[in-house]
């Protein structure tokens, strides 16, 4: 009685995730080729929230397309405004105070804190506990309140400027970043014991998704994502910026390429942002928060790349100048894009269970990836 | 590695090679049709071992559009740019999926927004904008009356 | 001492001194009726009161505590709105079944409230295999589940019901062996003598170790059978969206969602009178004193203490586990309790021939 709609010729069964989907978190659409509950094909189709970011910023200044970039990656827009401050400081070669180095890094941290937070609520939500979402969040608003304080948003913050930070930091900021220190040093050995050691997580991370070393480089994945693959790939190791050099951290690698190690390297990073930030926090030089720049800034004419390490992975701008006011050409390479052409791969074979369990340790953040 | 000794040796691989300069990384420009002959030497030798393409990008110079590759190596971590010059009326280059996996979305990003067809792509079709849209939108004379802002 | 045996018994017999047996017959099956619908819908609305409290306790939020006092009016807010609602059929669907679906598990949950007592003396209908009863009826609930997934013409859907074919099917043979090892200790398959016999100690504590064991397995089992979180595939929110009750709104929606709290609720009445003795108030051996005191708590009171204690712990479990993937749910029914439920069953054989237990 009924027709056979959406099956392939050999019977298996073609379903669309998303693109309004619980789990995909936000508007990604994946189609899927099911073999009874077994993924045979993943596609992936992008564009819901494609805003041609790269296109608008062609006609914005030097200034302003910077506040753009916060759209994209939503979660580490501070980290996406810093790449950007970097590339454009490349061009115009100015020294930038060591106060202002030091801001940035600790926001850079703070924000790599606070997705890795969401990225834990949501993942644990993925595999179906919903509480860890809620304890979460609870310390992501001790962050967003000291973001608040000092670059007056709490998400898409646009604090970074070329040549230094918009603002000086708010007087309560040290006081409040040490509660939250002595806050989060606590509750992340909660975050293990309600989730890492549960049985049923584990029996569902562990083997899951498997990414060799080789693919992890091959797909360009970046990140935490290749960094449980055992690839090297910290920008903030291997080509230093700010201050990044002089400070004591790990950079975290596992070697098991599934969702677990995924995971894991995730939750010790956080670890390594918060030992970062203890390190700082009592040592924030004095002087000029911004080095003096024109008021309309030109780079001359010729090339910039700059990379950072979002909480996601490696995040590039690559600036073509004309010499005008404007980039004549612009280019963000966002590392959830590279991240997710390896999702087809990693879930050939597993169940629809598992999928979701995928994605969520690839921490796909929609926007970052359509740009 | 240090830029100068892979520019040598980038020199003793392709004679032919012509470097641009001014950029923080060395850059080649090459002709279209020797693209997928120089990726393959890029990975395959073993003191350069570019194994991880992290940026693929287009640009329109108005006159004919530029490809630019970013490879870096994760064993000897030394990056090289290379650039492609295309014919802006019928941009066509060799796909280098079948070497870095990556290479297959973003050269379907590319596709989508500037045209440039990828032969041999095993999936070449639209990423981001519908199937049947016409246009590529980040190419200097596309126009929407409608979306676009300008200053 | 209050007691609702007295008011059944008395309204029994001012029926059948009034009228003819076979009206007074009617007047009770209707009275009957509306009681059990009554309890249908206060058990929706307090049970969805509740789990949204403990969720929000567990969660660090209040809940809901807007409509009434501290919330309490909220589900019959959340009611009324879904009883205003449009309730959708989809193209395509097979419309008979998919209407028909809410209400087969709906009075499938009715059927199964039949043999259980709610307090000493008052029960509707104390069948002398009241246990297998149970176990019969419920495992039914499952084609109204595959009906609605079937009937929905949707993918998600199907995938649910399939899912929770596979779940209660499996699940159920867990559930009824550790309920037989019960019935070994008890010797009978009546309710009503199944209380008794604990008159002197519930059967968790005289059990020893295998009525343990058989009461893990039961949770276990019947958390699963009412595709209930860590296992409710079936749903899986994050996975099928909604699973098998995707298209469904409004009203039929409601029945869904009414059905599984009331199945949540009927197994946990169950347990709780295997395991911890129904409304039988707790005793210690000889200690009259003791016994007594604890007699003047009402048996209703009793009992709901009991069930609401477990349908706590099936809450508490909702909002600390992950969800499993179906892979495992199966593997654990077929290679681990399953094995260990046979095993039990022996055990338990063991324990009351030689007379072991208490």
């Amino acid at each position: 009685m009924f027709e056979e709609v959406g099956t392939t010729e050999q019977g298996d069964l073609i379903i669309n995730v998303g693109p309004q989907h619980p789990s995909t978190h936000g508007v990604l659409h994946l189609i899927i080729t099911l073999n009874g509950e077994t993924i045979k094909n993943v596609e992936p189709h992008l564009g819901y929230i494609h805003r041609s970011i790269e296109k608008m910023c062609e006609s914005l200044t030097y200034r302003q397309f910077i506040y753009v970039t916060s759209r994209m990656d939503y979660l580490s827009s501070h980290i996406n405004n810093h790449g950007c401050a970097l590339c454009v400081e490349k061009g115009l070669v100015v020294e930038i105070p060591p106060r202002a180095k030091v801001i940035r890094v600790l926001m850079d941290e703070l924000t790599r804190l606070a997705s890795h937070q969401l990225w834990w609520g949501a993942m644990a939500m993925d595999v179906g506990a919903l509480t860890p979402f809620f304890h979460a969040f609870r310390e992501r608003e001790a962050i967003n309140d000291i973001m608040e304080e000092t670059c007056g948003a709490r998400l898409t913050m646009n604090y970074m400027v070329p040549g230094g930070v918009m603002f000086d930091l708010h007087p309560n900021f040290q006081s409040k970043v040490k509660d939250f220190i002595a806050l989060f040093k606590s509750k992340i050995d909660e975050y293990d014991e309600l989730v890492t050691s549960n049985i049923i997580f584990k029996n569902r991370m562990k083997n899951i998704g498997y990414l060799s070393n080789e693919n992890a480089v091959s797909f360009g994945c970046t990140g935490p994502t290749a960094r449980g693959s055992g690839v090297s790939c910290d920008i903030r190791k291997l080509y230093p910026y700010e201050i990044y050099a002089q400070l004591d951290f790990r950079e975290i690698t596992e070697t098991g390429g599934d969702c677990f190690s995924r995971y894991l390297v995730r939750l010790q990073e956080m670890r390594q942002s918060l030992y970062i930030i203890e390190q700082l926090i009592d040592n924030i030089p004095e002087g000029d928060f911004q080095a003096k720049t024109k008021a309309v800034i030109k780079l001359p004419k010729g090339e910039f790349y700059s990379r950072v390490e979002t909480a996601r992975g490696e995040f590039g701008v690559y600036i073509v100048s004309e010499g005008g006011m404007t980039p004549y050409r612009i280019k963000f390479r966002s590392p959830g894009f590279s991240n997710l052409s390896a999702l087809n791969h990693m879930a050939k074979g597993h169940k629809i269970g598992d999928l979701v369990a995928i994605m969520g340790s690839l921490d796909l953040v929609i926007p970052d990836i359509d740009r | 590695m240090h830029n100068e000794t892979l520019k040598s040796m980038l020199v003793e691989l392709v004679p032919l090679a012509v470097f641009e300069e001014g950029s923080e990384w060395p850059t080649i420009m090459i002709e279209p049709a020797s693209w997928k002959s120089l990726a393959l030497l890029l990975t395959t030798t073993p003191a350069l071992q570019f194994d991880f393409l992290f940026c693929l990008t287009c640009v329109d110079w108005k006159t004919h559009l530029g490809m630019v590759f970013h490879i870096t190596s994760t064993l000897h971590r030394h990056t090289v740019v290379v650039k492609a010059k295309l014919n802006r009326d019928h941009p066509e280059i060799d796909t280098v999926s079948d070497i870095w996996k990556t290479a297959e979305f973003h050269e379907r990003e590319v596709y989508d927004l500037f045209g440039v067809k990828f032969l041999k792509h095993p999936d070449l079709r639209r990423l981001f904008l519908t199937d049947d849209y016409v246009g590529w939108p980040l190419r200097k004379d596309f126009e929407d009356a409608v979306n676009m802002i300008k200053l | 001492m209050f007691s609702l045996e007295n008011i059944t018994s008395s309204i029994n017999a001012w029926l059948y001194s009034a009228f003819h047996p076979t009206v007074a017959l009617v007047i009770e099956f209707l009275i009957i009726g509306l009681c059990a619908i009554t309890l249908f819908a206060l058990l929706g609305l307090v049970l969805v009161l509740m789990e949204r409290k403990v969720s929000a306790y567990m969660q660090i939020r209040m809940g809901p505590n807007r409509v009434g006092p501290g919330g309490m009016l909220q589900t019959v807010a959340d009611t009324l709105k879904l009883a205003m609602k449009e309730g959708l059929t989809p193209d395509g669907a097979d419309r008979f079944l998919f209407n028909l679906a809410p209400y087969v598990v709906m009075i499938i949950a009715m059927l199964i409230l039949a043999p259980i007592a709610f307090a000493k003396g008052f029960q509707i209908w104390d069948i002398n295999i009241g246990v297998l009863y149970v176990s019969a009826i419920s495992s039914l609930s499952v084609i109204g589940i595959l009906m609605a997934g079937w009937a929905s013409n949707n993918k998600y859907s199907l995938l649910g019901a399939m899912r929770s074919g596979a779940q209660i099917v499996s699940y159920e043979l867990s559930a009824g062996l550790s309920i037989i090892s019960m019935v070994v200790l008890t010797g009978s398959l009546q309710i009503s003598e199944i209380i008794s016999s604990q008159q002197n100690g519930w059967w968790i504590l005289k059990g020893h170790i295998p009525a343990v064991i058989s009461f893990a397995i039961f949770m276990i089992a019947v958390t699963a059978e009412t595709n209930r979180a860590p296992f409710d595939l079936a749903e899986a929110e994050s996975e099928l969206t909604a699973g098998f009750h995707t298209e469904y709104s409004g009203m039929k929606f409601a029945l869904f969602f009414l059905a599984e709290y009331v199945n949540v609720f009927i197994v946990c009445a169950i347990g709780a009178t295997l395991f911890f003795g129904g409304w039988m108030p707790f005793h210690i051996g000889n200690w009259t004193a003791f016994n007594h005191i604890m007699d003047y708590i009402p048996s209703s009171v009793w009992f709901m203490a009991k069930t609401f204690l477990l349908i706590f712990l099936i809450m508490w479990f909702r909002w600390t586990f992950p969800r499993l993937r179906i892979d495992q749910l199966l593997h654990l029914e077929w290679k681990f309790l399953l094995p260990i439920s046979l095993f039990n069953l022996l055990l338990t054989t063991l324990v009351a021939i030689m007379g072991w237990h208490f």
